[in-house]
């Protein structure tokens, strides 16, 4: 089944299974593969001799296993402002996605826990929404974070935590607005109100959008 | 209770002690002589065949000789009341007679030992032997001139000076008496320096470096444990964790191809299974080894595990960078530990946690808002973790009165490894 839109994607994941699996799953969504590596060096080499539409990279790689392909995926969006990077993850905890949404402006990047690889669809349409410069933060990892009830979260209101969630997954307006059955309107006006509530300048609302979910994953 | 203990009771006079000490003084007198004679001879021997090599390892041996001689002698500091005291050697890494003997003379437990037999051989046993010619013998033969006075009509006293008459002779008895309870006094006082001498020298001065021995290999022992923990979330990480992500893949993609229908059905529940099945590889794995504490340190993992706790957690955490791995690592089960007992016990609405790095010390502070009454016998985890953390030289101390509130608090000295962190 095509994309509407194929991407090149280059691709970094150091478990070779994992590594023909995903590019298998890829190819057969109609995106290229043009280089598929098992380091975060090679990644490094590979999207400078690629310059790919969006990478896949895994957190943990060699050579020291330990976060070596978040680090690259920080990296490159340092060089290569707007490079859309999409990073599969094990780990449920906040600091890791931080880290990455921390990197650029925050758009065009994606924290998908490697579960979510199973749900072929989902994880393809999260792939294309960060290709396209949206922000996706896993929903496992979202759910995570609501179960606390700390500050400054503490002062939004359930529904604004619902919607924030729902922002957090890279949903846009009119999706939040179905999940929640309720008018794109009310959506956009519990967004400002949670702006406020977060004490976040004004901005356009792109940006914005992401700032909260920054202030989400930090609080 | 020691001969020196004794002294100082009533009835010393009566009780089996001034006996003891002169038992302990003639023994080592008689023993000592005896270890003068045998290492001489063990000298004049090995240096006599030196020359034809076969005296050499004679020669090896007398250097062992202080190894008997102290194991008689600390069996012999029983009679004084010191004791039972052990050897301080170590064990051989290995059986048979090469690892025993290349254990042996590297250790200094051997050598002082030969000291202590030189020192027998040449000073102390005559010492002993005059002790108890002066304080016993002395005054047994002031006692025993009525007897000769009686037999041959004169007697001399000490060979100083010669008794005449029953009077004399019967004073200088009595004064025989006083100094021999004077004697036994001296002799216990005599007997407890020298019992306490050779324990010093044969046992506790190893004391310390056994200490030292015993906390390096607990130390080694929690960082096995520590590297075991760590290898194990590596082995379920990159084997089972993959194949199962694998697993759902596959799963995934067949449920895109497969026709509505009871096929699909059996798919859709095979893929879910897997799917939680990963969530749960996923939660155990963190549960061995968190890996957010090794990327990125201890205050990244307590936010962590107070975003998980089911009691709130007010944290304030302010620390300078990287902390050494295994501080990190057991503050880090500290904290796990005390907020899992909160939820489980404490009754408490609120938690916190608080800490900082000061004065070259990791101090955290958990507190609760719950009715307290907390046992950290009471089959906790605490005693293990106290366990773990005393081993960095750090101190775990829980005051939880009925009532609460429960406030735990850990200490441990440590140097941030990246104060920039």
């Amino acid at each position: 089944m095509p994309a509407d839109r194929p991407l090149r994607i280059v691709l970094a994941e150091d478990s070779v299974l994992l590594r023909e699996g995903l590019t298998g799953l890829l190819t057969r969504f109609g995106h290229q593969v043009a280089a598929a590596v098992g380091d975060a060096e090679a990644l490094v080499t590979a999207v400078a001799e690629h310059d790919p539409d969006v990478v896949v990279t895994d957190v943990r790689m060699p050579p020291g296993l330990h976060d070596e392909g978040l680090r690259a995926a920080v990296e490159l969006r340092a060089e290569r402002p707007g490079l859309p990077v999409l990073v599969l993850s094990q780990y449920v905890q906040r600091a890791y996605a931080a880290e990455l949404l921390d990197s650029g402006d925050g758009t065009g990047v994606g924290y998908l826990l490697k579960d979510r690889v199973g749900q072929v669809e989902e994880f393809v349409t999260a792939l294309a929404e960060v290709a396209a410069g949206g922000t996706v933060v896993d929903p496992e990892v979202v759910r995570q974070l609501l179960r606390r009830r700390r500050d400054p979260l503490a002062r939004l209101t359930p529904r604004e935590r619902e919607v924030l969630a729902l922002v957090a997954e890279g949903r846009s307006n009119g999706a939040i607005a179905r999940a929640l059955v309720v008018s794109e309107a009310a959506v956009g006006k519990h967004i400002g109100s949670i702006l406020t509530k977060l004490d976040l300048p004004p901005a356009d609302d792109t940006h914005r959008r992401v700032l909260a979910v920054l202030a989400f994953l930090r609080a | 209770m020691t001969v020196w203990g004794a002294l100082g009771e009533r009835g010393y006079l009566r009780s089996a002690w001034p006996w003891r000490a002169a038992a302990y003084l003639l023994s080592g007198a008689l023993f000592g002589a005896l270890v003068l004679v045998a290492v001489l001879g063990g000298l004049v021997v090995g240096g006599a065949l030196a020359v034809l090599v076969i005296g050499l390892p004679l020669l090896g041996l007398t250097a062992l000789a202080g190894i008997p001689v102290a194991a008689v002698e600390r069996h012999r500091l029983r009679l004084a009341g010191l004791g039972p005291v052990p050897a301080r050697h170590r064990t051989p890494g290995a059986p048979g007679l090469p690892a025993w003997l290349a254990t042996r003379l590297r250790e200094p437990a051997t050598w002082r030992e030969l000291a202590y037999a030189v020192l027998l051989g040449t000073l102390l046993w005559p010492l002993d032997a005059l002790a108890v010619a002066c304080a016993a013998g002395g005054p047994l033969a002031l006692l025993a001139v009525p007897a000769l006075f009686a037999a041959d009509g004169e007697a001399k006293a000490v060979k100083l000076w010669t008794v005449h008459s029953w009077p004399a002779a019967c004073a200088v008895a009595a004064l025989g008496v006083v100094l021999l309870a004077a004697g036994a006094y001296a002799l216990g006082g005599y007997a407890g320096a020298r019992a306490e001498l050779a324990r010093v020298l044969l046992g506790a001065g190893d004391d310390g470096d056994r200490v030292t021995e015993l906390v390096r290999s607990r130390v080694r022992l929690v960082d096995a444990f520590e590297a075991e923990r760590r290898r194990i979330e590596r082995d379920l990480h990159d084997g089972a964790q993959q194949r199962l992500v694998a697993l759902s893949m596959t799963l995934g993609l067949a449920r895109l191809d497969a026709p509505p229908g009871p096929l699909a059905d059996q798919l859709a529940r095979a893929h879910d299974e897997a799917g939680r099945a990963l969530a749960e590889l996923r939660e155990l794995i963190h549960g061995i080894h968190p890996q957010v504490l090794t990327d990125y340190g201890l205050r990244a993992a307590v936010a962590d595990a107070a975003d998980r706790s089911p009691v709130p957690v007010d944290l304030a955490l302010d620390l300078p960078g990287r902390l050494p791995r295994p501080v990190e690592s057991a503050a880090y089960f500290v904290v796990c530990e005390a907020l899992a007992n909160i939820a489980k016990h404490s009754g408490a609405r609120r938690a916190r946690v608080r800490g900082g790095h000061t004065d070259g010390r990791l101090v955290l502070e958990i507190g609760d808002d719950g009715h307290g009454g907390a046992d950290p016998a009471g089959g906790s985890g605490l005693t293990g973790l106290a366990d773990r953390v005393s081993v960095l030289d750090g101190r775990l101390s829980l005051s939880s009165p009925p009532g609460g509130p429960t406030l735990l608090r850990v200490e441990i000295p440590c140097r941030p490894t990246d104060p920039c962190g």
